[in-house]
């Protein structure tokens, strides 16, 4: 067994790692994903007030802090059994939106932007950030910084920081918006708009219209035909703030749809012993090792997920967006991974089209923004579900009487992934690495099956540790590296 | 429990009540338990958790700290209040970091309760050699 | 003479830090305008032997964030001592440890035990648990050790500078770049920000009465709070006292009190034990009992005291040298 360590940097311990060992043909023979930082969240909640964990179990993630404050302020809602004022839901999905905005567009611009727009066979040295501004030009570039600025300052403005926000609090918010605001809150809205339709414009340009990086992307090194999950709205359409957990099969026919109290029935999580990341699946289709198709548990989340699960879009544009999109894929659900892509460009359309519907709405402006909650709920159990831009998110707490953490689970969206990034990354693997040739572009056709799904790491292993640098590497069948390449997370 | 254990105490008093009962009992020549290292302070308000945290560090098995009867003993007026609000939190806070909030003892003694002061030296440093020496990174930090 | 060389760099970070620092947005230009990045591995690529091969001191400054929680983080932070003129321990994980320093339970057997086998959805009837070196087939895979806790950066390595903040603020950070661009090279062990404590920029400073006395504390969800008014005399906990000011009271300004991601004034050790302190000269009462059950309104006073600061207080810090 050979194997391939994919690394331009030899920093292995420290971080993760993708491990590919070739048979004795040259030829892939097993792939692993491994995440190699565990922090042990579990332990330090206990003792802690639960209205601290909002603050606290943000700092998981410093990308995507927003997502986890809001799926653990309604975990506290539930666990007082208190609902928000409809001002507070108001600025919440407000908050919420623009985050899914800026979000998507970092992935986008910087951290997937390189393989779409560079191009994924450009050399190493410009496919990055530098790269995407000397393609795209300085002034598109710096319309792009100028946009995700505005929408942050207005984070900070309504959640108090931008990374690791203070809003959150049982049945409410802690800040409420004054009528003054609207004027700039529309201005803004209309800004992130205009903003999104050109960045579906740009993929379209980069993608659709060019026949290589198209085929690229379907390519059936990149597909798997695997169950996929995500919050839909009352009309079963995408929804990141609220609303039930849909499951739909390989064939898009609806396999569960469920509140976040009963996902204990449905999802399940399996352990190797190689990783620190634990595996969800369906647990009642069941864990059938990393395979995909209709009898194995495997479940994809995120971007793509979300539209494979929804029947339409519930703002017009990304509506329309929406349709195009199945019409040229030709398939419903996509199994193409590196579609992800475009359905989170798509995203950032609903998202900004929803900012405009809320900016409109006069209770938003509104002075009651928060229901005191009386006493914890009978079970002291709580529960709370989002869609981060990288998956369903959920935290589930247990506390004591008086509202004090006794212990938490915490279901992240990558690892709702990690199962179908394993299997992605080996087919990947599989597809372009034969017979000893490894050169640099074909190992960034791996990377590029990774990188699709967004992964948070941090997120991954709730630990905070962190983000990764994360080493590919291929190894010979003496277990020496002979190739190596890294990914920055 | 190692038998050889002799627990080291420091001993944290005010100037104007506790250090004259040690001082009395000095001169009526009480004996108590010599593991005991005394340092005076003009008030218990005086005292900041970073000096009980200090002497942990540097190698105190357990603390004692005492001063002036409330209400109205205080030399100046209500230091020991002071203090004892800080003691409550401090108390949950060892507890909370792994340390036996037993190895911190509160106490209130005047003047002239030399007897009581023989009596509390002396119970308190069989409570921490019954506890043992004090094993946790706290000591590893030491100057 | 080129343009002096930075570095940028993380440990155990979430990434806020790096998001704080792309957060400077149009002025980001300016910095990269103004030295030579020659090490930042969240937008372009790097190596080992990239650092390794820099002469010693070539790096004017590095900018390092996140806490030190193993071996390899330690390997990498010496690297950059060695080949950095100033290293500058970037936001609260690296100066103080941050709220991965909450983690400090030596009890790793049993974290693993709650994981991967008393997980609420795990299903694990083999009891597979993460180990360090797998082997099977040909495929041998390793996962690194762990240190017991997380460590800040000066427990491992000489620090020069600080830059505090869970996530430092953009002018922070700027003030930091900036001064080190000026050539006017503060004092060693210097932590930029405000030398005043956070209520000094704080806008509800001029409510803050003379004399705060406390009856009762209330928790932040029992009560909403008048948002003109100072947090501290409507009853919640706000470490403002006690904490750095340079953030411009951004939690204030979002309707919440300060939890102390600062850290410390100049001088002090050990920010639990002022806050401590602080919270116990301003409550309002003579009363034994009374005192006892108002404090017990405040349940964690090590998550509340020492968020952000546990391993560089006095109950774990150890001097660098002492690490193992």
């Amino acid at each position: 067994m050979k194997e391939i360590t994919i690394s331009p940097l030899t920093r292995l311990e420290g971080h993760g790692k993708i491990e590919i060992f070739l048979n004795d043909s040259g030829n892939v023979d097993k792939a692993y994903l491994v995440i190699d930082e565990l922090r042990g969240f579990e332990n330090f909640c206990r003792g802690r007030p639960s209205e601290d964990m909002p603050q606290i179990t943000q700092r998981i993630c410093g990308v995507c802090p927003t997502a986890h404050h809001t799926a653990s302020v309604k975990a506290l809602d539930s666990l007082y059994d208190v609902k928000p004022t409809h001002t507070a839901r108001l600025i919440r999905e407000l908050m919420y939106n623009l985050f899914m905005v800026e979000d998507h567009a970092l992935h986008f611009y910087i951290l997937a932007g390189p393989d779409i727009i560079v191009g994924p066979k450009a050399p190493k040295e410009e496919r990055n950030v530098v790269g995407i501004i000397k393609k795209v030009g300085i002034e598109t570039a710096s319309y792009i910084i100028k946009t995700r600025k505005s929408v942050r300052d207005m984070m900070q403005y309504i959640g108090g920081k931008t990374v690791h926000p203070v809003f959150g609090l049982p049945g409410g918010v802690a800040k409420a918006l004054k009528p003054e605001d609207k004027e700039k809150l529309q201005e803004l809205a209309k800004a992130a708009k205009e903003f999104s339709i050109k960045t579906l414009e740009t993929f379209k340009n980069v993608v659709l219209k060019n026949k290589d990086i198209f085929d690229l992307f379907m390519n059936e090194a990149y597909r798997h035909e695997t169950y996929y999950m995500g919050l839909v709205n009352s009309k079963n359409q995408d929804e990141f703030y609220d609303g039930p957990i849909r499951v739909v099969d390989p064939k898009g026919n609806e396999y569960a749809k469920f509140p976040v109290e009963e996902y204990e029935k449905h999802l399940a999580e399996h352990v190797e012993p190689w990783t620190f990341v634990r595996f969800t699946y369906l647990r009642n289709v069941g864990w059938k090792g990393f395979v995909d198709g209709k009898d194995s548990g495997i479940i994809s989340v995120a971007p793509l997920a979300r539209l494979n699960v929804s029947d339409s879009m519930a703002t017009p544009l990304a509506d329309h967006a929406f349709g195009e999109f199945y019409d040229t894929v030709g398939e419903k659900p996509a199994h193409y991974t590196l579609m992800n892509h475009w359905a989170r460009v798509i995203e950032i359309l609903y998202a900004a089209e929803r900012i405009e519907e809320i900016v409109k709405n006069e209770e938003l402006y509104g002075k009651n923004i928060r229901n005191i909650p009386e006493k914890v709920n009978e079970k002291r159990t709580g529960y709370g579900v989002v869609e981060a831009p990288r998956g369903t998110l959920i935290h589930k707490y247990v506390t004591d009487e008086r509202g004090i953490m006794k212990d938490l689970d915490l279901i992240v969206a990558t690892q709702n992934n990690a199962a179908r990034m394993s299997l992605s990354i080996e087919r990947a693997a599989k597809y372009f690495i034969k017979g000893d040739q490894v050169e640099e572009g074909l190992l960034n056709m791996v990377e590029m099956a990774y990188r699709a799904y967004d992964p948070c790491l941090a997120c991954a292993t709730h630990e905070l540790t962190g983000m990764h640098i994360f080493d590919l590497n291929i190894r010979n069948n003496k277990g020496e590296i002979i190739k190596t390449s890294v990914i920055g997370n | 429990m190692n038998d050889n254990f002799e627990p080291k105490i420091v001993a944290i008093f005010c100037y104007w009540c506790t250090t004259q009962a040690a001082e009395l009992a000095g001169t009526s020549r009480m004996t108590y338990a010599p593991n005991v290292k005394i340092v005076k302070t003009m008030c218990t308000g005086r005292v900041d958790p970073q000096f009980i945290l200090w002497a942990f560090r540097n190698g105190a098995d357990g603390v004692i700290v005492s001063g002036c009867h409330p209400p109205s003993d205080c030399h100046y007026e209500d230091g020991n209040f002071k203090w004892f609000r800080k003691y409550v939190l401090l108390s949950k806070t060892l507890e909370q970091a792994g340390i036996d909030p037993k190895r911190l003892r509160q106490e209130w003694i005047s003047a002239s309760e030399a007897d009581k002061l023989k009596k509390v030296i002396t119970e308190f440093t069989e409570e921490i050699r019954a506890l043992g020496p004090l094993k946790h990174p706290i000591r590893e930090g030491g100057d | 003479m080129g343009k002096p060389k930075v570095g940028f760099y993380w440990f155990a970070s979430c990434g806020g830090c790096e998001e704080s620092q792309v957060d400077i947005a149009d002025k980001l230009i300016d910095v990269v305008n103004a030295v030579d990045i020659a090490i930042w591995p969240v937008a372009l690529d790097f190596k080992d032997s990239d650092l390794e091969k820099l002469e010693d001191g070539e790096l004017v400054a590095c900018f390092l964030n996140g806490a030190i929680t193993n071996s390899e983080h330690r390997k990498i932070a010496e690297l950059f001592r060695k080949k950095s003129k100033y290293v500058i321990a970037y936001g609260a994980c690296s100066y103080m440890g941050g709220i991965p320093g909450l983690e400090v339970s030596k009890d790793k057997e049993s974290l693993i035990e709650r994981v991967y086998l008393k997980g609420d959805i795990v299903v694990n009837p083999d009891k597979v648990v993460p180990v360090q070196e797998f082997k099977e087939d040909g495929v041998r895979i390793e996962i690194p050790e762990i240190y017991e806790r997380p460590y800040s950066l000066d427990e491992v390595i000489d620090v020069d500078f600080y830059v505090p903040g869970c996530p430092p603020t953009p002018n922070v950070f700027l003030d930091a770049v900036n001064t080190l661009l000026s050539g006017k090279i503060p004092e060693k062990g210097y932590v930029f920000g405000s030398r005043k404590s956070l209520c000094n920029e704080c806008p509800l400073n001029k409510t803050k009465p003379e004399k705060v006395l406390v009856k009762e504390f209330k928790r932040p969800h029992e009560v909403i709070l008048d948002p003109e008014k100072c947090y501290l005399a409507q009853g919640v906990i706000c470490l403002g006292p006690v904490t750095r000011g340079g953030c411009d009271a951004l939690c204030i300004k979002g309707g919440m009190p300060c939890t102390g991601c600062f850290g410390p004034l100049e001088g002090i050790k050990d920010y639990g034990a002022k806050a401590i302190s602080y919270i116990a000269s301003i409550l309002d009462s003579k009363d034994l009992d009374e005192i006892r059950k108002t404090l017990e309104k405040i349940p964690d006073p090590l998550g509340t005291f020492y968020r952000y600061s546990l391993p560089r207080s006095l109950f774990y810090q150890k001097s660098v040298g002492d690490k193992k």
